[in-house]
């Protein structure tokens, strides 16, 4: 080797220790990439509030002073009252949000009556009774169930749940809620049982170990020492999966039966409906005959909505993850 | 410390005998245990009630006519009809999330693994990507349209007959909304890097970005492949940003091309919105087309999907063994 660490190099100690000036240039400039990279993130945030704020805005913008073309299309007055009447229509500038509104909650809470049960079940299984080879090949099935594209999904709800389970069970005809719900359920068991299952794991084996040593069978150890221990993580895998049935489009908009893009309120599961998610999908689409500016832009006021609910749920679901990091 | 005394009054004696007698096993325990194996079952039945069912709806088309259906474009006639444009459009969408999301993925994992100091601005960052991931699909398509979809309005002049809902509008919607699981997955796998390897690197002179590439990202990329592969089946299974894009449904143009650049600034279509408008299709004769489609488009995700997990476990038990 030629180099030596003699301080008799040309620009004296100093020189030597601040290394290949290229070396260092080739550093700066990966570092500013990276740092570029990790804020695009923050860039995609500001542009998708950015744009549900400004097109949201423009929306209110344009119930509260109509354009000339949008009363010549309307049958009646434009104002703030069209978002409260008994119908999602944005064709007949009937906004009522809380036709969305309640047709969220509804397969919301049908998504989780199905998820939650079945979902804990599994994850509770997985990580207290299963042994490691059988976990080794259940696992990767359940993970294939969450692979499943949710059009697939609205597909089976549409043309098998429907058919089979409500209108055979239930006195529905065709499409109804109720089938959107089951399907957006089952989409997310999975999410259920993995969230659930890490939290379970998580706790320390000793407190398993205290418990059977104090003679406690494997069912009290589960239900009174383990899935105490691990409550923040299951509470926010519901949350978590709260927020994924409301964000959920493909099955509602497949199932539910919404006609073109309008949805009489109603609080029936087993009724045709919308949601807010199949609402911005439908306006979108285009299978309105007319779409007026305001009735599209009634997608961006259901998407602000919608966003801001997902938003609060995902904020809370974090604080509980964190209380489980923190915790052991 | 006091001594405890155990409580042994004849009930409590009574039950722990009838315990003991009644050989370890409880009625209770052994149901709570079958109902909990029901759960994972009932999961899993439905999920092969879904794959039986589509694939016995595709057979006629697929077992009749597989090259028609491949090569043809959507048609007014179901059987005719293929899915030629929906496979070109999760082509490109595939190529956008490559080439844009993984390397952002990835050098913003780098940074907030490897760079980041713990300050405001950091955690800023952390709490934004985790809140990204959670935000619903459909929403991602809001930005699509607010701003690429309005951006690429001129790009193309005259080549595209649309409005801007072009393939580049949709491939880059999808690869924004594939990001924030791409950087979580992969800073996990960063994460995992035991120091000791970054130490031993130092410890010889290299620099930190010697370190990361020669170091940290060998060490960490099964990890990253994984995360990788995963968003990117997630990114073509996606059909509800793509309809707020403005992806065709119905009838496209019958153009021809594939793999040609100029798809890029033409209106698309894509596997899971001919899906939809299959679906969407009055008439029970469309149903073995939507299944066949359904079938290629699961043939695709969960081929991903399955690399994915294999990959894992293969690396998973390497290193613990």
């Amino acid at each position: 080797m030629t180099t030596s660490l003699s301080t008799d190099h040309p620009g004296g100690p100093e020189a030597l220790l601040a290394g290949n000036p290229r070396r260092r240039a080739r550093e700066k400039a990966v570092h500013t990439i990276v740092t570029l990279a990790a804020f695009t993130s923050v860039l995609i945030t500001v542009g998708i509030v950015g744009s549900l704020v400004f097109r949201a805005g423009e929306f209110l913008v344009g119930l509260a002073n109509p354009s000339d073309a949008d009363i010549a299309e309307a049958r009646g007055p434009i104002g703030f009252s069209n978002l409260w009447s008994d119908q999602w229509a944005p064709r007949f500038f009937d906004f009522d949000i809380k036709t969305l509104l309640v047709g969220s909650l509804i397969v919301t809470v049908i998504a989780m009556a199905v998820a939650t049960p079945l979902g804990l079940g599994a994850a509770v299984y997985l990580s207290e009774y299963a042994d490691s080879r059988v976990r080794k090949i259940l696992k990767p099935i359940l993970e294939v169930l969450a692979g499943i594209p949710s059009v697939v999904l609205g597909f089976f709800a549409l043309r098998w749940i429907s058919p089979n389970l409500v209108q055979r069970f239930f006195d529905s005809e065709g499409q109804s809620l109720l089938a959107a719900g089951l399907g957006v359920g089952l989409l997310t068991i999975p999410l259920v049982a993995s969230i659930s299952e890490d939290a379970m794991r998580s706790v320390p084996g000793s407190l398993r170990e205290a418990s059977a040593g104090l003679g406690a069978r494997k069912k009290t150890t589960t239900l009174s020492v383990v899935m105490p221990a691990a409550v923040s993580g299951l509470v926010a895998a519901l949350i978590v999966a709260t927020s994924r049935a409301i964000g959920e489009t493909m099955v509602v908009f497949l199932a539910a039966g919404a006609s073109g893009n309008s949805a009489l309120f109603t609080v029936s599961p087993l009724e045709r409906g919308s949601t807010m998610t199949a609402a911005m999908a439908s306006q979108a689409s285009g299978t309105d005959g007319t779409i007026t500016e305001l009735g599209f832009g009634s997608l961006f006021f259901v998407g602000f909505v919608l966003f801001v609910i997902t938003l609060v749920l995902n904020l809370l679901a974090d604080r509980f993850v964190r209380r489980v990091r923190h915790g052991y | 410390m006091a001594i405890v005394q155990p409580i042994l009054d004849d009930k409590t004696g009574k039950r722990v005998e009838a315990q003991i007698a009644s050989g370890g096993v409880s009625l209770s325990n052994l149901i709570f245990k079958w109902a909990l194996l029901g759960c994972l079952l009932f999961s899993l039945l439905v999920l092969g009630v879904l794959i039986y069912d589509v694939f016995t709806d595709s057979w006629s088309v697929l077992s009749s006519r597989l090259g028609t259906f491949l090569a043809n474009p959507t048609r007014t006639a179901a059987d005719e009809s293929g899915i030629f444009q929906g496979l070109r459009g999760t082509f490109w969408i595939g190529v956008f999330v490559i080439v844009f999301t993984f390397p952002v993925g990835i050098a913003a994992a780098i940074y907030l693994e490897e760079y980041a100091r713990d300050n405001a601005f950091t955690r800023l960052i952390n709490v934004n990507i985790r809140n990204l991931a959670g935000v619903p699909s459909v929403v991602y398509g809001i930005l699509g349209l607010t701003v690429f979809v309005t951006l690429l309005k001129g790009v193309y002049g005259d080549v595209a007959l649309s409005r801007g809902n072009t393939t580049t509008a949709g491939g880059l919607t999808l690869a924004i909304l594939a990001l924030p699981v791409v950087i979580i997955t992969a800073s996990e796998a960063i994460r995992a890097v035991p120091d000791s390897l970054r130490e031993a690197a130092y410890g010889v002179g290299a620099t930190k970005w010697e370190v990361i590439k020669s170091h940290v990202l060998p060490y960490a990329a099964p990890g990253i492949l994984t995360g990788t592969l995963l968003s990117l089946a997630r990114a073509l299974g996606e059909a509800a940003p793509l309809i707020l894009v403005g992806a065709v449904q119905g009838k496209l143009g019958p153009r021809t091309g594939f793999f040609g650049l100029d798809q890029l600034g033409e209106k698309f279509t894509a596997m899971p919105i001919v899906i939809t408008d299959f679906a969407k299709q009055p008439g029970d004769s469309w149903q073995p087309v939507t299944a066949a489609a359904i079938v290629v488009l699961l043939l695709v995700v969960l081929g991903f999907n399955a690399v994915a997990v294999i990959l894992r476990n293969r690396f998973e038990a390497k290193r613990e063994g």
